[in-house]
């Protein structure tokens, strides 16, 4: 069988610059030295150097990342908790309602959770802010953690548990030495899917922010809207990069890890 | 070594390690274990067998801590365990998945009940070197769990759950996961450290043939009652109603009615024919009783020989199993009794074939009645 007939590669070439495309015009246009976005006029860093003295994008991005940093670890803590509650706890009355509710927000429209939470800030007097953000996100990818770390947990051998209590561990010191360990690669993406989402969330902060906080996301947005800025392109190119380098980094760790385990079965195999 | 045969359940001053009175485990409206009662004493080899869901696992697991009775008592020396937790109880357990931590040594798997026992930091070490000879096994302490075979994660789980030296080790189907033959192997490796060892170990199983070569006893379950205790030969050959001969090996059941009630022997008619045995107490006329009777104590012969029961039938099937050889004889219209034979010449020499006439004969000790 032929792969790459004309048709293949035609989609292929198609797909990949649909996807593609307008984020490298992004970042060819972040070296421009115009300014003006749609005109070529040469080569340059300047923007990128301008954006380092950018006072308010760099305040922006500091709150980003608390906001990420702190927003995953609550939504981590509560998405396993509730991730071993639905795997472990069985049948009991409203179960069904509870992890409906735990799924929920997968599928609510952001509009309407940022309203909804904006609403209960406002009823509470609570002064908007980094805090407030945290909470709403900590909220929202709470969901996410909790299904990456059930679908672990469901083929999580419990007896390895029981094990762990028979040689003598307290409940919490069996989750804490054996649980845990095994399933932390699981929280880890878990952790790291909940950061993303805070990271690029822009309808949920504008709605939970005060004056004191704006978020990367927010500050691009409100920037955009007086017009379309190198500095922006610039600022957008970095954090590609960064994303991208972060999944490399990922699937390459991941990748050695299958190899070197491999080699290690195939070792032990011969031995026996 | 003293002579005296292991028989501590023989005499009445002995008093058992373990005692389960009067337990009972119900899950929702189902009856895992009835009202069960059972001794288990030191350094007894101790096998329960039955069919899966016969509530062996639940009774294991009820002494290990992982359920509580529902109703009843368990004591372990003398003491009452029922609220003890799990991880307070001098008994481990081995189990079915091994449940070795993958994330740990081969070495630190065997010390991690040490580090949280109370044995001193400074003799974790030399324990765990202790348990890996044991199961010879020091050159992959610092392997994962993933790099060494089954068999030696087998060995690895056997040692982490000794390590602790519990007063009982219990094993939940332990070698179902190796092959037939390194499972023959482990079986006498598992008697030779049990031996060693003198710890009580009580063995899950539903291998009748794993549970006869372990056990100094075996408990037959069924429906979440034990339905006879005996050792290995006992329960083979003296089985005490038609669940257990027909559970365990293969066997002839005939159903009848008692004819004839002498001092010694007794007479059953049944559809084949009468047949002489000995009852093991006097049996009024007319009772139904069933016959059990093993195969290879059926005698085949061409011609009628002098026995007290001897039948004549047609070789209905031959089953070649390599060693034996089973012969379905058809002794009356849709009487079917299965006689074995030992190959002890080629297939090619064998004396009966199909549909030939024979005589099938045994003595009236070699069967046993039986009115349960």
């Amino acid at each position: 069988m032929k792969r790459f007939t004309f048709f293949n590669i035609t989609s292929l070439t198609l797909g990949f610059a649909f996807l593609y495309v307008p984020i490298l015009i992004l970042v060819v246009y972040s070296f421009n030295s115009s300014r003006l976005v749609t005109v070529w006029a040469g080569f340059s860093t300047k923007w990128y150097g301008e954006l380092l003295q950018n006072q308010a994008f760099l305040d922006a991005a500091w709150v980003t990342l608390k906001v990420g940093i702190f927003s995953s670890c609550i939504a981590t803590v509560l998405g396993t908790i509730a991730a071993l509650v639905m795997v472990r706890a069985g049948k009991f009355w409203g179960r069904t309602l509870f992890s409906g509710m735990i799924y929920a927000p997968l599928v609510m429209p952001e509009v309407i959770t940022g309203l909804s939470l904006l609403l209960l800030f406002i009823s509470l007097g609570v002064e908007r802010g980094v805090m407030t953000i945290v909470l709403a996100h900590a909220t929202f990818s709470m969901c996410y953690v909790s299904v990456v770390v059930s679908s672990r947990l469901v083929s999580f051998d419990q007896s390895l548990e029981e094990a762990a209590l028979d040689l003598g561990c307290t409940p919490f010191d069996a989750f804490k030495s054996v649980t845990l360990p095994i399933i932390a690669p699981a929280v880890i993406s878990g952790w790291l899917l909940a950061f993303t989402l805070s990271l690029d969330d822009l309808v949920i902060a504008s709605f939970t922010t005060g004056p004191s906080a704006t978020t990367l996301p927010i500050k691009i947005y409100s920037a955009v809207r007086l017009g379309v800025s190198p500095e922006i392109n610039a600022l957008s190119t970095l954090l590609i990069g960064i994303v991208a380098i972060g999944v490399i980094i990922a699937s390459l760790a991941t990748k050695r890890a299958a190899v070197h385990r491999k080699r290690q079965e195939e070792a032990a195999r011969q031995e026996t | 070594m003293s002579n005296d045969p292991f028989q501590p359940w023989e005499d009445p001053n002995a008093t058992p390690l373990i005692r389960f009175e009067n337990v009972t485990k119900r899950f929702g409206g189902f009856t895992a274990v009835d009202n069960l009662t059972l001794d288990i004493y030191e350094k007894e080899f101790f096998a329960l067998l039955g069919a899966s869901g016969c509530g062996k696992t639940t009774l294991m697991r009820m002494l290990a801590g992982f359920e509580r009775p529902t109703e009843g008592r368990i004591t372990l020396a003398g003491q009452d365990i029922s609220s003890v937790p799990v991880n307070k109880r001098d008994i481990n357990m081995m189990f079915q998945s091994y449940a070795l931590f993958p994330h740990l040594t081969v070495a630190d798997n065997i010390a991690f009940g040490l580090k949280r026992s109370d044995m001193p930091k400074s003799e974790i070490a030399g324990r765990v070197e202790e348990m890996l000879d044991m199961v010879q096994l020091s050159q992959f302490a610092k392997r994962k769990p993933h790099q060494i075979s089954g068999g030696q994660r087998q060995r690895v789980a056997l040692a982490r759950s000794l390590a602790k030296n519990p007063k009982v080790l219990l094993l939940d189907e332990p070698l179902a996961a190796l092959d037939k033959k390194l499972r023959q192997e482990t079986q006498f490796e598992l008697m030779d450290i049990q031996e060693k060892l003198g710890t009580t170990f009580m063995i899950v199983t539903h291998d009748q043939e794993e549970a006869m070569t372990v056990a100094s006893r075996v408990a037959v379950m069924n429906a979440g009652q034990i339905k006879q205790i005996a050792t290995p030969d006992a329960i083979y050959e003296r089985p005490n109603s038609t669940y257990v001969a027909d559970f365990i090996g293969e066997v002839n059941l005939i159903t009848g009615k008692i004819t004839s009630d002498t001092e010694k022997t007794c007479e059953i008619a049944w559809d084949g024919g009468m047949i002489t045995a000995q009852p093991r107490t006097k049996l009024a006329k007319g009772t139904e009783v069933c016959f059990a009777v093993r195969p290879e104590k059926i005698a085949i012969s061409a011609k009628k020989p002098n026995a007290a029961n001897a039948i004549q039938g047609k070789v209905h099937d031959i089953a070649y199993l390599g060693n034996i050889s089973t012969y379905y004889v058809e002794v009356a219209p849709g009487q079917i009794i299965k006689a074995q034979l030992a190959n002890d010449r080629r297939l090619s020499r064998r004396s009966f074939t199909w549909e030939d006439p024979v005589w099938l004969s045994w003595t009236d000790t070699a069967g046993i009645v039986l009115t349960e």
